[in-house]
């Protein structure tokens, strides 16, 4: 392993996320301050508890969850597709690096600030409702496996995208969808029976509903299959990427 | 001296068929300047690429420093630095940074001072905390070859290293060139420049087509191919060749005041010491007498105009 390779490759990245520190920082923790405004204060004072849980509280888990996967998944999938669309991917191509320690480089730097987003919306948030949270280590796994995910997800889509339309595209068209309909402001025993049965097939739900777990030891599924869904789908991505590399599709003429 | 960048048969061909390489071999030489010629389209860039891991190649193969490319890729990419034809930059990076990250990349540990001796020796060390974005043209150009050094390879491609760029930056490059030279490194450039391979290059190949067309040491190809050129101006212009001086195939000046012969300078005899007794006895006087040798780019525009014939 080329470890110093992964390690440049990395802090590249991270110089591109502390030159923009402030914007990284702020635009998270504005829009959570809103959405709190807005389902905390305004429409959650007339919910009241949902499964024994202050709204405000209930909606933090989903909240943090909606910002990682998709600070994921943009800054994973801009940081390769930046590269590809300047040319400087040359580079790598040409490197005595393998595609393992690219995606490590890559996928790890924009795990890691999503993490650090997701703990920025925690701290938010505690300023506005008691939280306790009751399974702390269950909250961290599950917080670094749906950081990592998302991001290798996010570098796919940064290979696929020919432009920075497509590279929009999935975030906004899927991902954001799925998150809202995946139970970050609801429980989906709140729904009607049919929709609860429709809803099982959006994978977000059981990563909302195993994090949200961890904080107040309640969920929609049961943890194991949590647990199970999240582990799956990083494999699944981690398979593509494998693919990707073997071919060279989108990257190697 | 031994090869330690060999190609054997490399073709490519593209989705939609178009080959851009048929089957190119060579052999580069340790610590030689190859320039490699040819027009647009010959294949020069894809040949560079297929070599340095940019591009997969649908047969062939090539080995570096003994390394197969693709068995044994780390061995063989930590010899090479590659300098592309495009100004290809993190444009918000600095150039400190942009550089660091090159060195890294390959593997090698940290080292400033090394950093700061290439910066200083590229003029660029003044810039090394500007952004990318804020620098000239030529300045890119030479943080990408402060990029190609900053992992020390020894083989170091340039693609159209001065395509675009002022005089004075060109003659800064090769000097740059030939200092890699002196520390042994190999040099494979590419250009459309032909004077910049007859400043610079040791050996010059010529690829057109997708194919090497040759691959010869620059003094020999010069010598061998080159056709020289005896200029004998006339102290009064005449209107035809005189008769007796109809065996040298001469051609007469425009304004008649010169009379041109062209010969080999592989012959035996040039015929240079008869052509003068003749021109005296035929009663011409000389006025001056010039000679001139044709340049590489004859020589390559020649080469390729027969090729495409």
């Amino acid at each position: 392993m080329n470890w110093t390779a992964v390690a440049s490759i990395y802090r590249f990245e991270m110089a591109r996320f502390f030159r923009t520190l402030m914007q990284s920082f702020l635009s998270p923790v504005l829009s959570t301050s809103l959405y709190f405004v807005v389902f905390g204060a305004a429409i959650g004072s007339r919910i009241d508890q949902v499964e024994g849980i202050a709204y405000g509280a209930f909606i933090v888990p989903g909240l943090i969850m909606l910002s990682v996967m998709t600070q994921s998944i943009s800054n994973a999938s801009f940081g390769i597709y930046f590269p590809k669309f300047i040319g400087t991917v040359y580079e790598l191509l040409s490197a005595p690096v393998s595609f393992l320690e690219i995606v490590l480089g890559y996928v790890g730097a924009a795990a890691t600030k999503a993490l650090f987003i997701g703990l920025v919306i925690l701290g938010t948030a505690s300023l506005f409702v008691d939280l306790s949270i009751a399974h702390p280590g269950a909250m961290v796994l599950f917080l670094l496996l749906t950081c990592l995910s998302f991001a290798l997800l996010g570098f796919i889509i940064g290979i696929w995208a020919k432009n920075f339309e497509q590279l929009q595209l999935v975030p906004l068209l899927i991902v954001t969808p799925l998150v809202f309909l995946g139970g970050s402001f609801y429980s989906i025993s709140m729904l009607p029976p049919i929709w609860q049965k429709i809803t099982l097939f959006n994978p977000v739900v059981y990563l909302i509903s195993g994090f949200r777990w961890s904080f107040f030891g309640t969920s929609d599924v049961p943890v194991v299959t949590s647990l199970l869904a999240i582990g799956g789908f990083t494999c699944l991505c981690l398979a593509v990427i494998w693919w990707i590399f073997k071919t060279g599709w989108r990257i190697r003429s | 001296m031994s090869a330690i960048l060999s190609i054997r048969d490399l073709r490519k061909s593209y989705e939609g068929g178009f080959e851009a390489l048929k089957g190119a071999s060579l052999d580069i030489e340790e610590g030689e300047i190859l320039a490699l010629l040819g027009p647009n389209g010959a294949g020069k860039t894809t040949l560079i690429s297929t070599v340095c891991g940019i591009t997969t190649p649908t047969s062939g193969s090539v080995t570096v420093g003994g390394h197969d490319i693709s068995q044994d890729f780390r061995a063989a990419r930590r010899l090479i630095g590659l300098v592309p034809q495009e100004i290809n930059l993190e444009p918000f990076e600095t150039v400190w940074n942009s550089v660091r990250f090159s060195r890294g990349l390959f593997g090698k540990p940290r080292n400033d001072a090394l950093l700061e001796e290439i910066l200083k020796k590229l003029s660029l060390w003044d810039k090394r905390k500007s952004q990318i974005k804020e620098l000239s043209g030529g300045m890119k150009r030479r943080v990408l070859i402060a990029k190609a050094l900053s992992h020390e390879p020894r083989i170091l491609f340039l693609d159209e290293p001065t395509a675009g760029v002022d005089v004075e930056l060109r003659k800064d490059m090769w000097e740059v060139v030939r200092e890699l030279k002196a520390d042994g490194v190999t040099i494979i450039l590419t250009t459309h420049y032909i004077e910049e391979a007859e400043a610079i290059a040791d050996r010059v190949g010529v690829i057109t087509k997708g194919q090497i067309l040759l691959v010869e040491d620059k003094a020999t190809l010069m010598a061998q191919m080159g056709q020289k050129q005896l200029e004998v101006q006339l102290s009064a212009p005449i209107t035809a060749i005189p008769e007796a001086l109809s065996s040298y195939g001469l051609e007469l000046s425009a304004d008649g005041a010169a009379l041109i012969y062209t010969y080999d300078t592989r012959a035996e005899r040039t015929g240079i010491t008869s052509l003068l007794n003749e021109v005296a006895s035929a009663g011409l006087v000389l006025a001056d007498v010039v000679t001139r040798q044709s340049s590489l780019e004859d020589i390559f525009v020649g080469l390729v105009a027969g090729e495409q014939s």
